[in-house]
């Protein structure tokens, strides 16, 4: 066979091979070029009919042009399966403008409450405090007489305070030992005191009780008692305490606070304490935000604990009140009406957790 | 209480500007709650005097004057419309650019019938001193000196009224001396010296009326002095303006000079007092517990009831009034009144305030004396009265007439002045710590550590060491005491939430995490609603409930839950699903309070989402819903699903087919779940299917912590092999006793069985269902061979056989 036979066959199968337009027509090149009977097959037979010194040159020619019709196939190949792909893809086209759901983790809620909650625990459990709890159905000698509210505090009348069946003032029943609804949660100052020694420092949070209905009240709401006690804490700690809670709660580096000397039965000297609205966008007035002083030696001493030894501070913050200053709610009856349009638009995503080192909001 | 400024400078002796007192009594205690400046409304209008009033040319009702505003500069031009203008008048201007609060107008400069007006003259109703609006204000002519001047000031006007709250510890500022006296301790001006009397009150005949105290020695304290003095030929006149301005600041109402002098008295010095008109009294006058079921008419012309552990006033004739509270309509002074009887006597606070709660009146002298009037100010205070008697009405009067005697006042404190600085954390020098309790009224011995304190009188809330601190600090200022950092006792925070607390928290966020949104509802409910949901014993039902809607302490949240969702269904929402977690009450005990994560899922709201969809529709929410709420709640909180039991004996508010209860053991109920049952919904008024669950976080048992490293990782590199079943069994067999029947069949090589289908079809009969089970076996050591399935497939259908009498179907 000449050398120029085999150019032959190169030129026609590279022609056939480029003439290719599917992957099934270049397969068929294939077969004619190197299957069985394939021209470049049929050219290898024919090696065994020649003389040795023939067939070398020969063998080498042939195996070079099946090495680049191999090659030349292969090219092909990919082309046509990349164009095959391409075409496929072509017809594959989804309306991507559909809307989709997202979700359960987008569509529940954590109710704005708990999620103050949570940012006033993180808050005070830096400072050390951890969290206590107490029953809402008190009796009158933990929810008033402890604290130093007497039997004759309007507090304590009918039309201030929840008392359960058969409970009543006017009931044959011990003060002391009437059923009440507690009416703030400073009781658990109370069970604190009662149940563990000095250093105390702990938050309670909870519903409260008040037989009050109106625009800006409501016969549940929530309160967080703050409680710490030991041989050493006063005045200049609490005001350090209420500022640094300020100021990490409103999320803010400085936070004007006023103090003014107050009453309640259960603190000595006792405050209250208003913020300047500056903290929640709107500076120029006081908002009122807790009750706090120096724990009444009488409590300290109606808990078990020697008052001339132990001394420290208690608050008490309306943790809706705080909620609609800070989120800017405008009415806490909203807060219990389980309103979904509400509770969308002014609650919390669960992922939302808040941590100090995220920061308390979103 | 509300006084003016003026007032409270009879007492106090200050230049201090407005500011500065309303900023010192809000941080003393004494809390501003308002303050009425006139001078802010009516400030910009002057004194002007009308020169000449001409006839408008162009309006027959209107004159143009020329006023002169100033003294000595031309006059300007005011048309006016008041009948009254005329040459000569003093009146009050108000110029261009003021602000006219009877109108609400703003002066502007513009011609009234083409001629310019430069200001206007004002009528009392202009100013909203009066509903006077006949013509312009029309002054003493002799005040044409004062043109120019403002008529505020003129008319003694420029009084701004402070409104203050007083704590319920602080009877001494319910008078405007014990306002000016906590002012001057603060360090805002001097407390001026007591006034002296002017009359002399103390007369030379005995008061002609008797006055005795009835009451045994159990209730003596109820009233333990009573002074009286008689006041022969009085005329019971209109009281002077100025004192008619001073109370009607206050929010009284003028009435006459008797009335309103014992008014000025209570609101001056805090000392209620109450005069008779002797001429209608009949026999001596006592004061004595009350008669259950006496009656009096009292000066609020309404009749009252007494009890008998009241304390009233009467004479032969019954009672006359509740003493302390209110005096009675048959002795009350007239403008005809000619002989009276001024009564000075002290109430105790507690009885006091429990008549006027239980007869439902409040009134000054309630307020007063219920918080602790002066003691020793009973013969002064009767004393005082007599003389504003003397000098408004006249008359003679009589010796004082004293029954009983004065409660001592004043108590001695044995003060260790340290305590100021250990309590508050500042220094004071006890130089200032003597001169502030001196200032509020105390008299101080400081020989010694140990300070002898005797309080005044005038203070019954001061009676401890710690009170004495608290009066230091009051006047010191509580902004004054510097903020001090508390002791960190870690580095690093600790965690602090307990079990309990970390279990709350972890399941709000699984449950919102699953699409509830977090409702709070109340805690108590209607008695009704509580007795469907197995609660409303007696002793959970509140005494004195704000309505029957919230009257009893509610056994679970799902009514609540429940009702709520109907609520948002009513208005338009088809698909609810609500959470809350929250307290629930067995008994009125601290250990009957559970704590409860209860959810609702109300039509089609699914965990994908809710309502239609164009890649499907979301189906109607059933008990399997709910159910893998539940547990995926419980398996959120630690628990190991698989190994819990589920039974059917959910309670009465579940439909009794389709509900379950998830229980560890035959006691320990850890969740219900299920579709809500029919008669829960009619009962509820809800319409549609709805489902439910409550798990009881309070009854989980305590999560078990073993160290923080996780067990090693057991897993092979072998293939597991899947084999799958389908068992038909009667209709009534569980699911789940062949899943535990398969589960238990190979415990080595058997790592899971899922129910991938159920199946129930005429071919298989009526009473009977299939159930396909795929079982999963895990090769440990070597890959299994034919025979070895073969062996372990046989065992599971022998055991599902055993434990439900199951066939293989073919």
């Amino acid at each position: 066979m000449e050398a120029e036979a085999l150019t032959t066959i190169e030129t026609e199968l590279a022609g056939e091979i480029a003439g290719c337009d599917t992957l099934a027509s270049l397969d068929d090149v294939r077969v004619r070029a190197l299957g069985k009977k394939g021209r470049i097959s049929g050219l290898m037979q024919q090696l065994g009919s020649m003389a040795p010194d023939e067939r070398k040159a020969f063998g080498q020619a042939v195996n070079a042009l099946k090495t680049q019709i191999s090659g030349k196939l292969d090219t092909r190949r990919g082309e046509l399966t990349a164009k095959e792909l391409a075409n496929r893809l072509a017809t594959e086209r989804a309306d991507i403008t559909l809307p989709v759901r997202l979700g359960p983790l987008s569509e529940g809620r954590i109710h704005p409450v708990s999620q103050v909650f949570d940012e006033i625990s993180e808050i005070f459990a830096d400072m050390g405090f951890a969290i206590a709890e107490g029953p809402d159905i008190e009796t009158d000698d933990y929810n008033f007489e402890r604290l130093n509210i007497p039997s004759d505090h309007p507090a304590r009348q009918e039309h201030d305070t929840f008392y359960l069946s058969g409970s009543l003032p006017s009931d044959d029943v011990g003060d002391g030992m009437r059923k009440v609804l507690r009416t703030h949660t400073s009781p658990v100052q109370i069970r604190t005191m009662l149940n563990q020694k000095p250093p105390i420092r702990v938050i309670a949070p909870g519903r409260v009780y008040r037989s009050d209905s109106d625009q800006t009240h409501t016969p549940m709401f929530h309160q967080i008692e703050g409680l710490v006690i030991d041989e050493v804490t006063h005045l200049g700690h609490l005001k350090w305490c209420l500022e640094e809670f300020c100021k990490a709660f409103f999320e803010v580096d400085e936070v004007k606070m006023r103090f003014r000397a107050s009453h309640f039965p259960f603190t000595e000297p006792s405050m209250e304490v208003d913020v300047d609205a500056a903290a929640i966008g709107k500076p120029g007035q006081w908002l009122e935000i807790l009750g706090s002083g120096m724990v009444h030696p009488k409590v300290i001493a109606n808990c078990g604990l020697d008052p001339e030894k132990y001394q420290g501070f208690a608050f008490g913050v309306g943790l809706d009140r705080l909620t609609m200053l800070k989120y800017g709610i405008p009415d806490l009856r909203d807060m219990f009406s389980a309103d979904l349009r509400w509770m969308k638009h002014y609650g919390f995503l669960p992922m939302d957790m808040p941590t100090l080192a995220r920061g308390m909001s979103s | 209480m509300k006084f003016t400024l003026s007032w409270l400078k009879d007492h106090l002796d200050t230049d201090a500007s407005l500011e500065t007192i309303e900023k010192t009594l809000s941080s003393i205690g004494l809390e501003v709650e308002g303050i009425e400046d006139p001078s802010n409304a009516l400030g910009v209008f002057t004194i002007a005097r009308i020169v000449e009033a001409k006839q408008h040319p162009d309006a027959d009702r209107l004159q143009v004057c020329q006023v002169e505003i100033k003294p000595g500069e031309p006059t300007v031009e005011v048309v006016c419309g008041a009948p009254n203008a005329k040459p000569g008048l003093v009146g009050v201007f108000g110029p261009i650019g003021s602000y006219i609060p009877g109108t609400g107008i703003t002066l502007e400069k513009r011609p009234v019938r083409g001629i310019d007006s430069n200001g206007m003259m004002l009528s009392e109703r202009e100013l909203e001193l009066s509903e006077d609006h006949d013509g312009i204000i029309e002054l003493d002519t002799a005040l044409a000196d004062c043109v120019g001047q403002k008529y505020i000031d003129v008319a003694g006007l420029n009084d701004p009224v402070i409104e203050i709250a007083i704590t319920p510890n602080r009877p001494d500022c319910t008078g405007v001396r014990g306002v000016a006296r906590d002012l001057a301790a603060a360090g805002v001006g001097t407390l001026k010296p007591e006034p002296t009397l002017k009359h002399t009150v103390e007369g030379d005949f005995d008061c002609p009326v008797d006055i005795q105290l009835e009451f045994s020695s159990q209730a003596a304290d109820a009233c333990p002095v009573f002074a009286g003095r008689y006041v022969r030929g009085v005329q019971n006149k209109p009281a002077p303006s100025w004192m008619q301005q001073r109370l009607k600041a206050a929010g009284l109402r003028p009435i006459s000079s008797l009335v309103d002098m014992t008014n000025y008295v209570s609101l001056d010095r805090g000392r209620p007092l109450h005069v008779y008109d002797a001429d209608k009294l009949q026999g001596h006058i006592r004061a004595r517990l009350g008669k259950a079921g006496e009656k009096f008419e009292a000066l609020d012309n309404k009749t009252y009831v007494s009890g008998d552990e009241m304390c009233v006033i009467a004479d032969d004739s019954g009672p006359l009034g509740f003493g302390g509270i209110i005096g009675g309509e048959s002795t009350s002074c007239t403008p005809e009144t000619t002989n009276v009887l001024i009564e000075c006597a002290y109430f105790d606070p507690s009885r006091t305030a429990t008549t006027g709660r239980k007869a439902g009146v409040i009134t000054d002298a309630r307020y007063r004396f219920e918080r602790g009037v002066d003691p020793d100010f009973v013969v002064p205070g009767l004393d005082l009265g007599t003389e504003w008697v003397l000098e408004l009405c006249g008359g003679t009067a009589s010796k004082a007439k004293i029954a009983g005697a004065a409660p001592s006042g004043g108590t001695v404190i044995s003060f260790d002045y340290g305590k100021v600085q250990r309590l508050t954390g500042v220094d004071i020098p006890a130089s200032e710590g003597k001169r502030i309790l001196e200032a509020i009224g105390c008299e101080v011995t400081d020989n010694g550590p140990q300070w002898k304190v005797t309080t005044p009188p005038w203070r019954p809330d001061v009676h401890g060491a710690a009170d004495l601190v608290e009066e230091v600090i009051r006047i010191y200022g509580l902004d004054n005491v510097p903020a001090v950092p508390m002791k960190r006792s870690h580095g690093v925070t600790r965690a602090v939430l307990t079990d309990g607390q970390r279990r709350a928290r972890r399941a709000r966020r699984t449950l919102a995490g699953r699409g509830l949104v977090e409702a709070v509802t109340w805690s108590f409910i209607p008695q009704e609603q509580a007795e469907h949901f197995g609660g409303g014993a007696e002793q959970l039902k509140l005494a004195n409930p704000i309505s029957v809607e919230l009257s009893t302490m509610r056994p679970g949240l799902l009514a609540g839950l429940l009702v709520a969702a109907q609520r948002n269904r009513n208005r338009g929402f088809d698909d609810v699903a609500l959470f809350e977690l929250g307290q629930a009450y067995l008994d009125d005990t601290p250990k009957g309070q559970m704590q409860l994560a209860s959810g609702v899922r109300v039509g089609r709201s699914q965990l994908t989402g809710s309502g239609r969809d164009w890649r499907g529709d979301a189906v109607t929410a059933d008990a399997f819903d709910v159910k893998a709420d539940a547990a995926a709640l419980l398996s959120a909180l630690g628990l190991d699903v698989a190994k819990v039991q589920v039974t059917r004996d959910a309670p009465a508010w579940f439909h009794p087919g389709r509900s379950g209860v998830i229980r560890l053991g035959p006691k320990m109920v850890l969740a219900h779940f299920g579709e809500v049952h029919p008669a829960t919904l009619k009962l509820l008024d809800i319409d549609g299917p709805t489902t439910a669950f409550e798990i009881f976080l309070h009854a989980l048992p305590p999560e078990k912590r073993k160290g923080r490293a996780r067990a090693a990782l057991d897993v092979s590199d072998l293939l597991p092999v899947r084999r799958d079943f389908a068992f038909v069994v009667d209709k009534e067999t569980d699911a789940g006793a062949i899943v535990r029947a398969a589960t238990g069949a190979d415990k080595a090589l058997i790592s899971g069985v899922n129910v991938f289908d159920v199946f129930e079809g005429k071919a298989l009969g009526e009473d009977k269902k299939s159930i396909a089970i795929e079982v999963t076996l895990q090769p440990s050591t070597k890959t299994l061979t034919d025979a070895e399935i073969d062996k372990v497939s046989e065992k599971v259908i022998a055991a599902v056989q055993k434990a439900t009498g199951a066939t293989i179907r073919g």
